[in-house]
């Protein structure tokens, strides 16, 4: 891993060590990010913690831009954290995106509050 | 524990071992006579069914819709009433069944005598060992429903009651809807068709037992092996650890 000095944004691996419609799991000080990657290979980070009963997201199933908890099966918008109705809430989602096939995450989001 | 009923003194202090090597917080008997070892990390898993596997313990039976366990009483070796080697045929039945899928789960008993202690006769097939042989029942359950088993018929060899059990799986599993337990299908189809199928057409049920076995050769995989040879192994490991590495990046 290098940390790219221009930006916030660090290389936390590269996209084929996800499988397509899966998710792997970041460690932070923090907490576990969830970092999805979806059939179309877009990369989205969400906190590994789904806000009903604490389900590991990164452990639910990947549709679309959406991953539905493998607890109770909340669904939520990969792009935003928030959950789908009937259900409410959210959790927190962190900036990641994809360069030359590396996963580069916004590590400034990871140490203040979430943005989304 | 591995895929039957009994245990010893080395597979006991291999589970000792990986129980204090990893913390593994609960260790609980089954009620299906298997040792659970609840709450192992996740990625620790590949490393705990690598101990496990050398010390010769092989999972594999449950993690479908498939054979749980069969479950046995000590039988004739140990209880004065006993009629039949129950273990040794649990044992065996459960070597013929595990990683067979099936519509649902598929729970079995074997009790060396009436007296029933395995309580074989609340599971999807059951045998009752008796003097003159064998005793088969089966369309039993004990969960969401509870229902007492039906008797199928009598067979005098173990190796006539392993060929009918056989056989009776096999149909269920060509038969059988997906969630739909033996005692659904048998009610479905009816215990006549069962009996005249699986016990008392004997080409009829030769033909069944030999297609179970013939999948089986391809059905009996273990998967802890699988995953500590390699596979899948994205699912145990973090994409990356910023825990300690990265700490200084992070502030
Ligand atoms: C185009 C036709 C159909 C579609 C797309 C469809 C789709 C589905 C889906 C998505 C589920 C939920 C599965 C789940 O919970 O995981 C389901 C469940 C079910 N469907 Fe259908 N279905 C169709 C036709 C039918 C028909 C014709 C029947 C009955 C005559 C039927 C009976 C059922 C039943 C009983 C369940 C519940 C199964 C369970 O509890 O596990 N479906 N179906
Ligand atoms: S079922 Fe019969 S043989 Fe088995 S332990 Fe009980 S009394 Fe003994």
């Amino acid at each position: 891993m290098t940390v790219t000095l221009a930006a916030t944004w660090i290389d936390i691996g590269p996209l084929d060590a996800i499988p397509r419609n899966g998710a792997r799991v970041l460690k932070t000080a923090m907490e576990c990010v969830a970092v999805f990657r979806t059939a179309s290979d877009e990369v989205y980070g969400l906190r590994d913690q789904c806000p009903h009963k604490q389900g590991p997201l990164s452990q639910g199933i990947v549709h679309g831009h959406f991953v539905t908890c493998p607890l109770h099966s909340w669904v939520f918008d990969l792009r935003t954290g928030a959950v789908e109705g009937p259900d409410e809430g959210s959790t927190p989602a962190y900036p990641v995106r994809v360069e030359q096939g590396r996963i580069l995450l916004d590590i400034a989001a990871l140490a203040g509050p979430a943005s989304a | 524990m591995s895929t039957r009923t009994t245990t010893s003194a080395a597979e006991l202090r291999a589970i000792a071992d990986v129980v204090d090597k990893f913390n593994i917080p609960s260790v609980k008997v089954t009620g299906g006579q298997r040792i659970d070892m609840l709450g192992v990390k996740k990625e620790d898993l590949p490393a705990v069914w690598a101990d496990l596997n050398a010390a010769g313990l092989v999972s594999g039976a449950a993690y479908a819709k498939g054979l749980r366990t069969v479950k046995t009483c000590v039988g004739s070796d140990w209880c004065r009433f006993g009629t039949q080697d129950s273990t040794g045929l649990g044992i065996k039945l459960e070597r013929l069944l595990w990683g067979s899928w099936t519509p649902a789960k598929v729970k079995l008993g074997v009790s060396g005598c009436p007296r029933n202690c395995a309580e074989a006769t609340c599971k999807d097939v059951g045998v009752v060992c008796v003097d003159s042989g064998y005793e088969i029942h089966f369309a039993g359950a004990a969960g969401l429903e509870v229902r007492k088993t039906d008797l199928l018929g009598n067979v005098r060899t173990e190796g006539e009651a392993i060929a009918v059990i056989a056989a009776i799986v096999q149909l269920y599993r060509e038969q059988g809807r997906y969630l739909e337990r033996i005692w659904k299908w048998a009610k479905r189809i009816g215990n006549d068709t069962v009996r005249e199928q699986c016990l008392e057409d004997r080409d009829r049920r030769q033909a069944l037992y030999e297609r179970f076995l013939y999948s089986q050769q391809f059905a009996q995989t273990d998967p802890w092996a699988e995953r500590v040879a390699g596979k899948d192994a994205h699912e145990f490991a973090p994409l990356a650890d910023l825990t300690t590495a990265r700490q200084e990046a992070l502030v």
